[in-house]
Formats: structure tokens, C-alpha cells, sequence
């Protein structure tokens, strides 16, 4: 069955499609491919943008790097402990796709969760403080990195199994269908997730049931240090949604606007035909799977610094927005400044915040011990108390 | 009060609960068209319809990751497995999601949720089939397991569950779904989740025991009267995690000696975890070593011979009493 974005531009672009760059050779597709560039930032979901948005969605990017720039720092510094997995390099996808979601959209994510945080409007601050384990920290330190939360948002986390938020991201489509909403839940998951078996039971109901659950598959090339040639049997992955009659596409996450558009088009689908999509965007991480990743094993320097260089998410927008005449270097200078003090400010909240006392180890488990007056069980929950509570 | 089948009152709890609140669904394989493979959700869609009865493929992981899902966004859903043992191609999402969500969130998620199916051994069907995972499931802080042994728990108890909070796993048992007993017709007949059941009162010695193996253990009981003059308490955990604590050691110090019994396997069972509470608790109020029987530590066979020698009986349950006495 032909995907119901299969157009031209996304042949091309699966055609072009080269993870495994061989720095003796140059494949990067050239970033500057001004064509497909025009028509995204023409596309009906982009046209009516606002300057001031358009400087914002820069805006948002900008600070999930100096976030991620900062944490980066005071993991080194020892301030961070457990796994730190950066986003540096992606921001444009959680950027462009959370920009387009509506009032009943929701959004679930894998364990790289940070830019999609930041995105849907969390602080700094308890971002910051959850990875410094404090109480200030957005699950009082209980989740880390992995598993940033914010209901309140519709951002359902932060799940550090690979694949294991693919089913819940269908559940909650399913809970919005149910209730009536007008709503889809967009479900990010990495390239290597797309081999984990639960994803495909998911596709089969996602269609079976007409489910509106978008699956985004933010292709960074590597499966932890396993290149995708390694890793993956047929290309592209998306196309692995045929098997389900779900319509799916391959997309550049480099330019903000055609995520916009592609996400937009995937939206609609699920609003109005109730209709699950799975959208491959291809995009890069400059860091390691995470801080710890020794980085050099499974792709090379030029590599890194042919994506910096050439398709940099930042970069391209901010060369479009000087280009419409949106922006000045002097107003990217001052954003760029502001994301860096905000981010400085966050680390600053976080190391003076206090760590959780030993006793709220027992807390947030279940919820009537969080609720004793209004519990309706009897008998002993916990077996063990390493501390009494005060 | 009527007397039904442990089935019936299974279906009389989830009947209830669908009809009291909307968002409760009951989703797994063959629950709907096929009224349940073992007839619990009988006439349910029939009364209820397709978008409260949902038939799913065969696919534990993603209709156990979709109920959490929705769970978590507010709905009440009952996940039925076919066989406990299935469960286990569902692991990460019982274990990882279901379970941590609320703490790894810092308790701004909630995951109203309830798993249940039969989780038991003595019908012939191997190892596959027969998983009885109360004791590791009791063992991850976030869920909480039961095991109504009767009809009247079963309708009381999966009530409770489906109106708890956190996520409830219930162990039934294909042995006992024609069990007939007195069960309330009341629709607010709520069985709070933790409290044991003292199901015969005794002073010689404590035969606590869960699931099925609470009927073995009444059994065991008469004849220890009938034919020994021992005079045994029988009391019926009904749920492991919460665990009724004060009336497991309440029974310890009336009688002195304590036989654990349970269709668990044996290391790191239910049975162990008892055992230490009383001795750590009540040690000073044994007259004899505390006694476990459980099933023979062996995958469940299939052969008949072989799973009735597995699982605990009458006649083993009097010999390790007596062996206390």
C-alpha cells in the first residue's frame, strides 16, 4: 500500500538516506537543497506562522542545547550520576512536532527526553534539579533523566525500556478515542526501538482498532553504537508500518519546518480519520548514546563534524529566519545569551536545591500510603524500613 | 445472598463495576465473542458492548502496555490473561511501567489498573501454564498481588481492585471458577484488599495458607480432628502484598505452631517471606520450627502422576503437620 505522504520529495529523500557516512567520502546530503526548503516553509502549516513564533520555535531549541550544554558540565563535574542521554543535535523534531500538536495532543517519549521536556514548556529548573537528584527536581528526584514527567502538559515521559513506551503511547490514544477527544498521542521512539516486538503488536492495533497514535521514529543513525546497516533489515524503517496498512513517510529532521509539516499532515489523519501514522525522521545526535559512550568505536570525528557543519537544526533555521528577514545576528546573539544564563540560573537552582530526605524513599509508591486518609486496604505494604518516618 | 459460582462472582464484580463507572473496561484474549475461555465475562458484551468488552489478539505486551497506558490517563481498565503464565511477554509492562510509573514520576501519575486471570497448576497443562507469580510480583514495591480463595473474595475482592488506586494484579484459579458458595448480591460489597480470613478457629497449631491451597488446608484441618484430636487454624491470606501481618501473627501466638502452605514453588516464595516475619516478630511464641509446603521445587509437570505428587494434598498437609506436633 503506497503511505499517504509517499510523495516525491520523500522519495528523494529516502534515496538519500546514508547514516554511515564514510568521511573519505562525502555523502552528507547537502543541507542547502533549496528547493524542498521553499516548499516546507510554504506549507500550509508554516505559512501563517508569526514571526514571533518562528523566533520562539528558534528560541526553544536554543535553550534545550544550552540545557543539555550545562548538564553536560555538571555531569563532568559530578553533580549528575546514572546515564545523561543528549539530545544535542535532534532539537528540531521534538521542537517542531510538539509546535504543531493541539489542545487534546499528547506526547510520550523514550529515555532521551530532555528537548521534548523543555519543548512542551517544563523549567529548567526542575529539569535541571531532577538530574541533580533534588527535591526540587521535577519527580523529586525519583526518575532522572530517563524519566521526566509532566501530565500537566500532556507529557507522559521519559521511559527508559527501549520500545517500552510504544505500547503506552497506543493506550493513550486508545484513552482519548475512548473519551471522545479529538486528540492523537504522538509517541517518539529511537531507530533501534523499531526492533523491539511490542512496537510491532502495536502497530497491529494501532490500525486493527484505527487508533490515533502517530509513532516517530527519530532516526539518529545508531542503535546505542549500532549503525542502522547493523542493525536493521530493510529500508526505510517507516516502511515496516506497510505491514499494518499505516501510512507512513520519511522525513529531514534538520529543518524545522518540514518536521512542522510532516507532523501537521500525521495530525490530521489522526483527528480526523482516526488513523495512526509512523513518520521516520532522520536526524543526528552529536554526543554519545550517553556521556558515558566512549563515542569513537562506531563512527568517526568527520562524521560528527560533517552533520555539525552541514545540517545542523540550529544553524538551518536560524540561516532561514536571517534569510526571511525575521532575524538579526544581533537578536540570535542576545537568544543564544539568555538560553545560556537560564540554563547557568538552572544549574545554580538545582545545586542549591535540597536532596530528598532518606524517609521520602517510601513516598509515591502507592497511592493510598500517600493517602492514609482515604485508604481502603488494610494490612502492611512495606516489609522493610530502612528509616523511620519523621 | 445467593449462592454462585466463583466464575459468576467474578463476572457479578466486573458487571458491577462496568456499570458504575465508565471507566472501567475489561480487555484480553477471547473475553468478548467467545464470552471468556474459561466463561468468566459470560454475557458481558452482550450487555455491555464492543467498547467495554474488547476482544484483543493475541498480544500480551502491547494490550498490557495500551491498558497502562490508558490507565495512566485516567481509565480503569481490567486486562484478563488467559493464564498467568502469559504475563510473562507482558513482563516490561507490568514490571517497568505499570509498577514504577507513579514513583518514577514523583507521584503525579497514578495507574488505576487491575491484571487478572487463573495463575494455578493441577490441570495437566505444563510448565507453560502453570506459573503461580504472586511471590515475585509481591516482591516489586508498586504492585500489589491477591488470591481469593473463594466466591464471595472473588466478588468482593476484584471489586476492591478495580476501585484501587494502583495497579492490582488478581490471582485466580481454573479449579476453583466452579466453587459454589453464598455470595452478597450488594453492589457495595467490597472486600478491603489486606485483610486475612480466619476460616476455622483453632488452638493446637496455624495452618496459613493462600488460593487453593486454603481448601486443602480445611481439608487437611477435619481429618487432623477427625482422625489425630489436633485441633488446627486455618487462615486464608486472601492477599499477599498488602499482607495482613497482625492476624498472621495473632494466630502464631495462640497456637504456637505454624504449617505455611501454598501452591508457590518454594524458594523465594510467599511461605519465606512469612516465615521470616514470625520468627523475626513472634519467636519467642514457637513451640516448634516454623514448617513450609509448597509445590516440589520441579517445573510443573504435565503427567498427572507427576503434578499430583507436585502440589501439596490433603495427606502431605496432615504429615507436615503432624511433624510440628
Amino acid at each position: 500500500m503506497e503511505g499517504l505522504y509517499h510523495d516525491a520529495t520523500i522519495e528523494e529523500s529516502n534515496v538519500k538516506k546514508q547514516k554511515n557516512i564514510d568521511p573519505n567520502q562525502s555523502t552528507t546530503k547537502s543541507v542547502d537543497s533549496g528547493p524542498s526548503k521553499i516548499k516546507f516553509s510554504e506549507a500550509e502549516c508554516n505559512l501563517n506562522l508569526s514571526a514571533s513564533t518562528k523566533i520562539d520555535l528558534l528560541t526553544q531549541m536554543i535553550r534545550i542545547r544550552r540545557f543539555e550544554e550545562r548538564s553536560l558540565r555538571a555531569y563532568q563535574q559530578g553533580h549528575i550520576g546514572g546515564f545523561l542521554h543528549l539530545y544535542i543535535g535532534q532539537e528540531a523534531v521534538a521542537v517542531g512536532s510538539v509546535s504543531a500538536m493541539g489542545e487534546d495532543d499528547h506526547i510520550i517519549t523514550a529515555y532521551r527526553d530532555h528537548g521534548h521536556a523543555l519543548a512542551v514548556g517544563m523549567d529548567m529548573d526542575e529539569c535541571m534539579a531532577e538530574l541533580f537528584g533534588k527535591r526540587t527536581g521535577c519527580s523529586k528526584g525519583k526518575g532522572g533523566s530517563m524519566h521526566f514527567f509532566a501530565p500537566d502538559k500532556n507529557f507522559w515521559g521519559g521511559h527508559g525500556i527501549v520500545g517500552g513506551q510504544t505500547p503506552l503511547g497506543l493506550g493513550m490514544a486508545f484513552a482519548l478515542k475512548h473519551a471522545g477527544k479529538k486528540g492523537a498521542c504522538l509517541c517518539y521512539m529511537g531507530d533501534g526501538a523499531t526492533n523491539q516486538g511490542p512496537f510491532y503488536e502495536s502497530l497491529n492495533l494501532a490500525s486493527l482498532w484505527d487508533l490515533p497514535v502517530i509513532y516517530i521514529i527519530e532516526n539518529n543513525g545508531y542503535s546505542m553504537g549500532t549503525a542502522e546497516s547493523r542493525h536493521s533489515a530493510g529500508e526505510p524503517l517507516a516502511r515496516r508500518g506497510d505491514a499494518f496498512d499505516i501510512d507512513w513517510s520519511v522525513s529531514e529532521g534538520h529543518n524545522i519546518y518540514e518536521v512542522r509539516s510532516t507532523i501537521a499532515k500525521a495530525l490530521e489523519n489522526a483527528h480526523l480519520n482516526c488513523r495512526p501514522s509512523v513518520l521516520e525522521i532522520n536526524t543526528y545526535r552529536y554526543r554519545g548514546h550517553s556521556v558515558a559512550d566512549p563515542d569513537q568505536t562506531y563512527r568517526s570525528k568527520e562524521e560528527i563534524e560533517e552533520y555539525k557543519k552541514n545540517k545542523d537544526p540550529i544553524s538551518i533555521f536560524k540561516d532561514q529566519l536571517l534569510e526571511e528577514g525575521l532575524l538579526t545576528d544581533d537578536q540570535f546573539t542576545e537568544i543564544d545569551s539568555q538560553a545560556k544564563d537560564e540554563a547557568e540560573a538552572s544549574a545554580e537552582f538545582a545545586l542549591a536545591s535540597p536532596f530528598p530526605e532518606p524517609a521520602e524513599l517510601m513516598d509515591d509508591i502507592y497511592w493510598e500510603t500517600d493517602y492514609p486518609d482515604e485508604t481502603t486496604s488494610k494490612g502492611t505494604m512495606f516489609f522493610e524500613y530502612p528509616v523511620t518516618k519523621s | 445472598m445467593a449462592t454462585i459460582t466463583y466464575r459468576e462472582a467474578l463476572n457479578q464484580a466486573l458487571s458491577e463495576e462496568i456499570e458504575r463507572d465508565q471507566n472501567v473496561i475489561l480487555l484480553g484474549e477471547e473475553v468478548a465473542q467467545f464470552k471468556g475461555s474459561y466463561k468468566v465475562s459470560e454475557g458481558m458484551l452482550e450487555r455491555y458492548g464492543p467498547n467495554k468488552i474488547i476482544d484483543t489478539p493475541i498480544s500480551e505486551a502491547a494490550f498490557s502496555g495500551l491498558a497502562v497506558g490508558a490507565a495512566m490517563m485516567g481509565m480503569r481498565p481490567v486486562v484478563e490473561f488467559m493464564f498467568w503464565s502469559f504475563c510473562y511477554v507482558a513482563f516490561d509492562q507490568i514490571f517497568n511501567n505499570a509498577a514504577s510509573v507513579r514513583y518514577m514520576s514523583g507521584g503525579l501519575i497514578n495507574v488505576p489498573i487491575v491484571f487478572r486471570g487463573p495463575a494455578n497448576g493441577g490441570t495437566n497443562v505444563g510448565a507453560t501454564h502453570s506459573h503461580t507469580p504472586e511471590n515475585f510480583i509481591a516482591n516489586t514495591p508498586g504492585l500489589k498481588v491477591i488470591c481469593p480463595a473463594t466466591p464471595a473474595d472473588a466478588k468482593g475482592m476484584l471489586k476492591s481492585a478495580i476501585r484501587d488506586n494502583d495497579p492490582v494484579c488478581v490471582m485466580e484459579n481454573t479449579i476453583l471458577y466452579n466453587m459454589q458458595d453464598e455470595v452478597p448480591e450488594d453492589n457495595e460489597f467490597l472486600i478491603p484488599l489486606g485483610k486475612a480470613n480466619v476460616l476455622r478457629e483453632g488452638t493446637d497449631i496455624s495452618i496459613i495458607a493462600h488460593g487453593k491451597a486454603v481448601h486443602t488446608s480445611l481439608e487437611a484441618a477435619s481429618a487432623l480432628e477427625e482422625k489425630h484430636n489436633i485441633n488446627a487454624e486455618v487462615v486464608d491470606l486472601r492477599s499477599i502484598r498488602p499482607l495482613d501481618v497482625d492476624t498472621i501473627l495473632q494466630t502464631v501466638k495462640k497456637t504456637n505452631r505454624v504449617l505455611l502452605v501454598e501452591e508457590n514453588k518454594p524458594f523465594c516464595g510467599v511461605g519465606a517471606q512469612i516465615s521470616y516475619l514470625i520468627q523475626e516478630q513472634a519467636f519467642d511464641y514457637l513451640d516448634a520450627p516454623i514448617k513450609r509446603l509448597s509445590a516440589v521445587d520441579a517445573p510443573q509437570a504435565y503427567s498427572k502422576a507427576l503434578e499430583n505428587a507436585q502440589i501439596p494434598d490433603k495427606n502431605r498437609v496432615i504429615a507436615s503437620a503432624l511433624s510440628i506436633l
